[in-house]
C-alpha cells in the first residue's frame, strides 16, 4: 500500500514533490469513483475520521465528509465553536478528548495558524490541516494543482495569476508553495496593501496591476475579497476595488483563449468576479469542486497507515 | 572578618579592578580587596578559577504578585534570580493591580523583606493602571520606594502624556523606562513582521512600532532631558537611532535580553509558544547588529524582561498565548558560553552591562566593590558545565525558550550583604 512519508498534512510547505505527485495521481484514480453506480469503496472500512472545526465551513466540511464515506471511514462530526474555547475549554483540551476515542485521522479547521501543528506534535492520530487561519490550506492547493492538471495536462512551465487579498488567505499561500515547487511561474496580484512584501520569498512575482498578469497567464486564480477588510484601510472601497482588480469579460479578453478561471469560492460576484466570468465558457469553478472530493479521498487513504508515525524534527 | 573570599579573578569595572586577589567582607560591606588578607574569616569560600564581580542586578523582571501568583511569586522569582546569579532585581508595575501607587509599592516592598533574600526595586506606573492616561502618583511612589517609572507591556502612546511624564520625572530623578511599541502598528501580531510571518501565516508585528516609539523618546528625552531608558531594544534600525542621538549629545540608555541576542524569528517555525515574546524575536540582521552593539558597549545593560507565564496559559494557538518568557535562570550562563567564552565580550564589559551600569542607571548603592559598599557579590565559574533544564528552576514557570541547551560557565554563589543566599 502507497503511503505518505509523513505522519501528517500539516502544509504544502512539509511536503516533497515526489509525495506531491503522489496525492494527485491517487487522486485520478479516485476521481472516477464518483461516476458509478455505487459511489463507495471499502478502503477506510473500520478507520475512524473526525472532523473537528474551529471554524465555520460548508464546502471544505462536506467536501472531507463525502470523500469519508466514500471510503467507508466511521465519521464523528465535532464542530467547536470558538465560542466553547471562550468558555475556558483549550484547543488541547478538546481534542485530547477526541484523541482518547482513538481515531485514525483527525481533520481540523482552526482560525489559529499553527494549530494543527500543535495537534500534530501532541497526538499519535494524523492530522490533516483543513484550514489554520491565514497560514495554509494544503487540501485546497492539492485539488487546485489537480484541476490545471486535468485542464493543462502539467503544471510545470505554466503561468498562474494568483489575484486578489494575498495577505489575508491562505489558499494563496499553499497555491504559491505548490505551483512553484511543480515547477510553475506564479504571479501574485492584487493592491500592495494585500500583498505582505516578502511574498517573492515564497517563490512568487509580485504585480500590483491585474492587465499585467493576465495577458500572459495560463491559469487565473481569483480570490475573495473580505467586505471586513476596508475597516482596517486595505483598500478604500469595494467599488475602487472592483474597478482596479475585478475580473470582468472585457479584462479577461487580455487573457489567452484558453486561459483557465478559478476561484476557491466562496465567491462575491461582482466584487472580484463578475458572474459572466465565472458562469463563462473558461470557468473551471465546479470542477475544482469535484476534485476537492477525489483529492481529499486521495489524502485520507494515503495517512490512513500513518497514526502514530513518529513527527518528523522541526527547524528548532 | 564575615567572610573571605580567596584567590578568585575580581572583576570589578567600577573601580578598574581584574586582578586575582582576596575580598574581605564584614558587617555586610566590603572590607578589602587585597593579595593577601592575612586574618581569618569566619567563613571563607575558596575562589580559585572563579570570577568574583559585583552582584548582578536585572533592571527587567516581572514577579507578577500581586495578582499571578500561579505563574510567580516574590518569594520564587527572587529563589529564581539568586540561583541565576542576580543579588537584586527591579520588578515591572504590570500586576495586578498594576503598582500605580504606593501602597502598591509598600506591599512589594513588606513583601520582599519577608520572603526574599536578594534585593527587590519596584518601578512604578507611569499612568494611573497604565492606562496611558493620566500621571500615577509618582512622587508618593517615589517615597514608597521606587526607584523608575514604566508602563512596560502597556506603554504610553499618548505623546502629550509620555512628554508630561518625562518632564515630571525630573523632579523626582527617575529613569523612565519605556517599553517601546506603537499599538496600532503592532495590533494583532504575535511575531517579527517579514519573511517568517509570511511564512507562517501570523499576523506580524511590524518592526516599525518600536523604531517610531523609539525616536519619539529621544525627540521627547531632548527636549525634557529626562533620564530615558529603551527596553529590550530588538532591532538594527532602534540601534541606528539611538547611536545618532548620542552622536548628537542627548544622552539615553538602552537594554537588550538574551533572546533577542541569541535567537531569531526563524525559530518561531515549529510554532513553539515558548518563543512568543514581544518585543518578537527579530531577523539574523537585527541579531547580528545587537551582538555588535553588546560587544562595543553601546548597549548599557543585559536584562532578562523574565516573564512567568502557566503552562497552561502558553500551551495555547501561537496567536492566542501570552507573549514572554523566563530568564532569570538562563541569562548569565548563556552570555557567558555564549559570547565571553567566544571571545566576543570581554568579562569586563560582561560584569559593567550586569552591574556597573544598571546600579548607575537606577541609581542604586550597587554595582562595585569598593571598601564599604554593600557586599552583594556575584561568583561566576566560567568552567561550569551545565544544561538548561527547566524542571530545576526555582521560578514556577518553565517558560524557555533555551531547554536543553549545553552551557560552558555559570554562577555558582551568589551573596547579598554579606551572606551566601545561593550557591550550586
Amino acid at each position: 500500500m502507497a503511503s505518505l512519508s509523513h505522519k501528517d498534512l500539516l502544509g504544502i510547505a512539509q511536503l516533497s514533490v515526489e509525495d506531491i505527485n503522489l496525492i494527485l495521481d491517487t487522486a485520478d484514480a479516485l476521481r472516477q469513483i464518483a461516476d458509478r453506480p455505487v459511489k463507495k469503496v471499502p478502503t477506510l472500512r473500520g478507520k475512524t475520521v473526525i472532523n473537528l472545526f474551529f471554524e465555520p465551513s460548508t464546502r471544505t466540511r462536506s467536501s472531507f465528509e463525502l470523500a469519508e464515506k466514500r471510503l467507508s471511514a466511521d465519521i464523528l462530526n465535532f464542530a467547536a465553536s470558538t465560542s466553547s474555547v471562550s468558555k475556558g475549554e483549550t484547543l488541547l483540551d478538546t481534542a485530547r478528548n477526541l484523541e482518547s476515542m482513538a481515531p485514525d485521522i483527525i481533520v481540523v479547521r482552526h482560525g489559529s495558524a499553527g494549530a494543527p501543528h500543535l495537534l500534530g506534535r501532541e497526538f499519535r492520530s494524523s492530522i490533516v490541516n483543513a484550514g489554520d487561519g491565514m497560514h495554509e490550506h494544503p487540501t485546497q492547493a492539492l485539488l487546485d494543482a489537480l484541476t490545471i492538471r486535468e485542464f493543462k495536462g502539467h503544471i510545470s512551465g505554466l503561468k498562474i495569476a494568483i489575484i486578489g487579498d494575498i495577505a489575508h488567505s491562505r489558499v494563496a499561500r499553499s497555491d504559491t508553495i505548490l505551483f512553484h515547487k511543480l515547477g510553475a511561474e506564479v504571479w501574485v496580484c492584487g493592491p500592495t496593501t494585500l500583498i505582505p512584501w516578502e511574498y517573492d520569498r515564497l517563490g512568487a512575482q509580485i504585480s500590483g496591476h491585474i492587465e499585467e498578469v493576465l495577458s500572459a497567464a495560463d491559469v487565473v486564480m481569483m480570490l475573495r475579497v473580505q467586505h471586513e477588510r476596508q475597516n482596517e484601510a486595505f483598500v478604500p472601497s469595494t467599488r475602487e476595488y472592483y474597478n482596479f482588480y475585478g475580473l470582468t469579460r472585457e479584462r479577461l479578453r487580455l487573457a489567452r483563449k484558453d486561459t483557465i478561471v478559478m476561484h476557491p469560492g466562496p465567491m462575491n460576484r461582482g466584487v472580484e468576479i463578475d458572474s459572466d466570468v465565472a458562469d463563462g465558457p473558461s470557468s473551471v469553478i465546479l470542477n475544482q469542486v469535484a476534485n476537492g472530493i477525489a483529492t481529499r479521498m486521495a489524502v485520507l487513504y494515503l495517512l490512513s497507515g500513518n497514526a502514530g508515525l513518529k513527527p518528523k524534527r522541526q527547524v528548532r | 572578618m564575615q567572610l573571605i573570599i580567596r584567590q578568585g579573578k575580581i572583576v570589578d569595572p567600577s573601580q578598574k579592578v581584574n586582578k586575582v586577589a582576596d575580598l574581605g567582607i564584614d558587617d555586610g560591606h566590603i572590607q578589602e580587596i587585597a593579595t593577601h588578607i592575612r586574618k581569618k574569616g569566619r567563613k571563607e569560600i575558596d575562589a580559585r578559577g572563579l570570577i568574583v564581580a559585583p552582584g548582578f542586578i536585572d533592571m527587567h523582571v516581572h514577579l507578577r504578585e500581586p495578582g499571578r501568583e500561579d505563574a510567580e511569586t516574590i518569594e520564587t522569582g527572587t529563589n529564581a534570580a539568586a540561583r541565576g546569579g542576580f543579588t537584586g532585581v527591579a520588578c515591572m508595575p504590570n500586576t495586578m493591580p498594576v503598582n500605580d501607587s504606593e501602597a502598591v509599592t509598600s506591599f512589594i516592598l513588606e513583601r520582599a523583606r519577608e520572603v526574599s533574600k536578594i534585593a527587590v526595586y519596584p518601578i512604578g506606573a507611569i499612568t494611573k493602571g497604565s492606562q496611558g492616561e493620566s500621571l500615577a502618583e509618582i512622587g508618593e511612589m517615589k517615597r514608597a520606594g521606587i526607584v523608575a517609572i514604566s508602563d512596560d507591556g502597556r506603554p504610553v502612546q499618548n505623546n502629550q502624556i509620555m512628554r508630561r511624564a518625562m518632564e515630571y520625572s525630573r523632579v523626582f530623578d527617575l529613569p523612565v523606562i519605556d517599553h517601546c511599541d506603537d499599538k496600532e502598528l503592532a495590533a494583532g501580531g504575535s511575531m517579527n513582521e517579514g519573511y517568517y510571518s509570511t511564512l507562517l501565516g501570523l499576523r506580524g508585528i511590524n518592526p516599525a512600532a518600536e523604531e517610531i516609539q523609539v525616536i519619539r523618546d529621544i525627540i521627547l528625552g531632548r527636549q525634557t532631558r529626562a533620564r530615558v531608558h529603551i527596553a529590550h531594544l530588538s532591532t538594527l534600525h532602534s540601534l541606528q537611532a539611538l547611536v545618532r542621538a548620542r552622536h548628537d549629545g542627548i544622552s539615553l540608555t538602552c537594554e537588550v535580553t538574551p533572546h533577542h541576542l541569541l535567537l531569531t524569528e526563524a525559530q518561531v517555525t515549529s510554532y513553539d509558544t515558548n518563543m512568543k515574546m514581544n518585543p518578537p524575536l527579530r531577523s539574523q540582521e537585527d541579531v547580528d547588529a545587537l551582538v555588535a552593539a553588546l560587544a562595543s558597549g553601546t548597549i548599557d545593560a543585559i536584562v532578562t524582561d523574565h516573564a512567568p507565564h502557566n503552562a497552561n496559559d502558553k500551551m495555547l494557538e501561537f496567536d492566542r498565548a501570552p507573549f514572554g518568557v523566563v530568564g532569570l535562570e538562563t541569562a548569565v550562563g548563556l552570555i557567558l558560553d555564549r559570547f565571553v567564552r567566544t571571545g566576543v565580550l570581554t568579562i569586563e564589559r560582561m560584569v559593567q552591562q550586569l552591574s556597573t551600569n544598571p546600579a548607575r542607571i537606577l541609581k542604586l548603592d550597587r554595582g562595585t566593590l569598593a571598601k564599604g559598599a554593600w557586599a552583594d557579590v556575584t561568583i561566576i565559574d566560567p568552567a561550569l558545565q551545565w544544561e538548561i533544564r527547566s524542571r530545576e528552576f526555582q521560578s514556577r514557570s518553565r517558560n524557555t525558550p533555551f531547554e536543553g541547551w549545553k552551557l560552558r560557565g555559570g554562577p555558582v554563589i551568589t551573596i547579598v550583604r554579606g551572606k551566601t543566599v545561593w550557591s550550586a
